[in-house]
């Protein structure tokens, strides 16, 4: 007894972590996929009933533009975030003085909670005290600035505070990849005579194909799990003009009590996270046992 | 003749290129110091808000200074105003959060430093799928679990608790905390575990002689990222817990758009300063072990 106790207790410390994840997230997804196949209206419901929830899902006016929004958010948040990422990255590595403090204010928007972060720019988008009143104030009379009570433009407010939260991260990955990268390579490109322009642009930005891989993987994973800074910002409005899947997810369940047409949502987000992360891990790991 | 020719057109040439530079210089600084007032910009204005009053932010704009030091709005985000029902401020809810976030950080903390220890110098077959299989944790969209979550913490009887938080928060952080442990052990010689092993130390004498000594900065690391993630959750506080038991940014939350009064923007950014602060603190305490979190986890979600 004590013997195999010996013997096995590494399996039985691990247990823990396999039981609860085993539990908790595989056994919990497997059960929203089946619910996600029923009709559960406020108590799940056992019997199968086929694809109908997925049906009722995609002729939904509000889910499709959940993901009309989802998908302008993305792109827009993925193209500023890595754009002004690899500007700050690529300024900051020319030995810049202050670089410490420069580098702590990209960053710290990181370290604030959604919530936080949208009740700050909610308040600076306020259209009668925010920016467009610093602007009348300063003699531009006719400036309007209304985006966060404008159904068209009321999902680029969610861009710009997004993009304030994350641009920073970007920066610190793409500087911690410019500067693993040898001065021997760097060196030997200025002695061909190559400009800082061209050293950049032809050298080092392709050796940061794995950071751009990585970036985009990050962008992609927090762009379809954005919820709390829409519930901070907009609530998914004005009317339904910014909701996105997560905010219909957790609204058709808890407050519509349709919990087979949520799950079949939940289904949906999940299968478009795993689109992007399982190519992610697979290349990960392949590099790992590479080494 | 020729030589004094060649070098004083070098001469110009460097100079050109020295007036370039210094253009360049500047432009670069310009450009930093830009973006850099793009990020410091929604906080200065949080800070300057909740200094006035109502009156100064409807006579003034977004950037203008306050009259004075004036705390009041943060008196009453923290304590309220003392008329009882309907008067919703901070403090209770920023203990939820602290009594949250102390377990669930230590938990998923412990967890995952046995599982990493496991996973790289206990080695056995499979365990790299073992590792796959604890690592899509960090991706899954929470959303997928949301509902079976809900109806297992009502069976546990802790829904609306914060146990039922700190059992929520220990599951899904197990993820994160076992791939810090796992990529830093992995870095440790397996060779000094074998000749432990060979002078007869067991499971546990390894563990606390020879890695817990060495690991003091992946516990930082882990326990940062850890204490930063619970303590800006939304989603599972907002879902598994309301009224008394919930935690400080829900509360915030509800607090900015409560709408039974007239809207208190000085209050609103007071509040959302000291939701903020202690994970701003953190940040510019331990910066260095934020930003490794954040680049090895990289996967914030």
């Amino acid at each position: 007894m004590f013997k195999w106790l010996e013997k096995n207790l590494p399996k039985i410390v691990m247990a823990p972590a396999v039981g609860l994840i085993g539990w908790f997230v595989y056994g919990f997804v497997l059960w929203t996929l089946y619910i996600s196949f029923t009709n559960s209206k406020i108590l799940p419901k056992y019997e199968l009933w086929g694809f109908g929830q997925y049906e009722k899902l995609w002729a939904s006016r509000k889910w499709l533009i959940s993901v009309d929004n989802l998908l302008v958010f993305t792109a827009l948040f993925l193209i500023f975030c890595i754009v002004i990422g690899i500007i700050l990255a690529i300024f900051l590595d020319q030995k810049i003085r202050a670089e410490g403090v420069l580098r702590t204010i990209y960053l710290y928007p990181m370290a604030l909670s959604f919530i936080v972060t949208g009740t700050a720019w909610k308040w600076i988008l306020n259209p009668t005290l925010g920016i467009q009143k610093m602007f009348i104030d300063w003699g531009f009379e006719n400036f309007t600035f209304d985006w966060l009570v404008n159904r068209e433009m009321a999902i680029y407010t969610i861009v710009i505070a997004g993009v304030w939260q994350s641009a920073g991260f970007v920066m610190a990955l793409f500087l911690a990849g410019l500067r693993s990268v040898e001065d021997e390579i760097v060196k030997a490109a200025k002695i061909d005579g190559a400009g800082l322009f061209t050293v950049y642009w032809r050298i080092l930005l392709p050796m940061m194909r794995p950071v751009f891989f990585t970036s985009f993987v990050i962008l992609v994973h927090i762009s379809i799990k954005s919820y709390d800074l829409i519930v901070a910002l907009t609530q998914g409005g004005p009317g339904i003009s910014t909701t996105m899947p997560a905010l219909f997810m957790t609204q058709t369940a808890f407050h519509k009590s349709q919990v087979g047409l949520s799950a079949a949502s939940a289904m949906m987000m999940f299968m478009a996270v795993a689109a992007v992360i399982i190519p992610y891990l697979y290349s990960e790991l392949r590099r790992e046992n590479a080494r | 003749m020729q030589d004094k020719l060649k070098s004083s057109s070098y001469q110009q040439l460097e100079q050109k290129s020295k007036y370039t530079n210094m253009f360049l210089r500047w432009f670069l600084y310009f450009v930093l110091i830009l973006f850099a007032s793009y990020f410091i910009f929604p906080l200065y204005v949080m800070v300057v808000t909740s200094l006035k009053t109502m009156e100064e932010i409807r006579q003034g704009t977004l950037l203008s200074w306050p009259s004075g030091l004036n705390f009041e709005s943060w008196a009453v985000a923290w304590g309220g105003r003392g008329y009882g029902a309907g008067d919703t401020f901070l403090r209770p809810y920023f203990w939820n959060s602290i009594k949250m976030v102390v377990p669930a950080v230590f938990f998923s903390t412990l967890i995952g430093a046995m599982t990493g220890y496991v996973l790289t110098k206990w080695r056995f077959k499979g365990d790299s799928w073992v590792f796959l299989f604890l690592l899509f944790g960090c991706f899954i969209p929470f959303q997928a679990i949301l509902l079976p979550m809900a109806r297992t913490l009502g069976a546990l009887g802790i829904s609306n608790s914060i146990v039922g938080l700190v059992l929520v928060h220990t599951v899904y952080g197990i993820p994160f905390t076992t791939l810090f442990f796992r990529n830093y052990y992995v870095s440790v010689p397996t060779e000094l575990v074998k000749a432990a092993r060979i002078d007869g130390a067991g499971f546990f004498k390894i563990f606390f002689k020879i890695l817990l000594p060495i690991s003091a900065p992946i516990i930082v690391v882990t326990v940062i990222w850890q204490f930063t993630q619970i303590w800006n959750d939304f989603l599972f506080g907002s879902t598994f817990s309301f009224g008394e038991a919930a935690p400080i940014q829900v509360a915030l939350n509800n607090m900015v758009l409560s709408s039974t009064s007239v809207k208190e923007y000085n209050v609103d950014m007071a509040s959302a300063i000291i939701a903020g602060v202690p994970t701003l603190i953190v940040y510019v305490l331990a910066g260095k072990y934020f930003i490794r979190g954040l680049t090895s986890g990289a996967v914030k979600g």
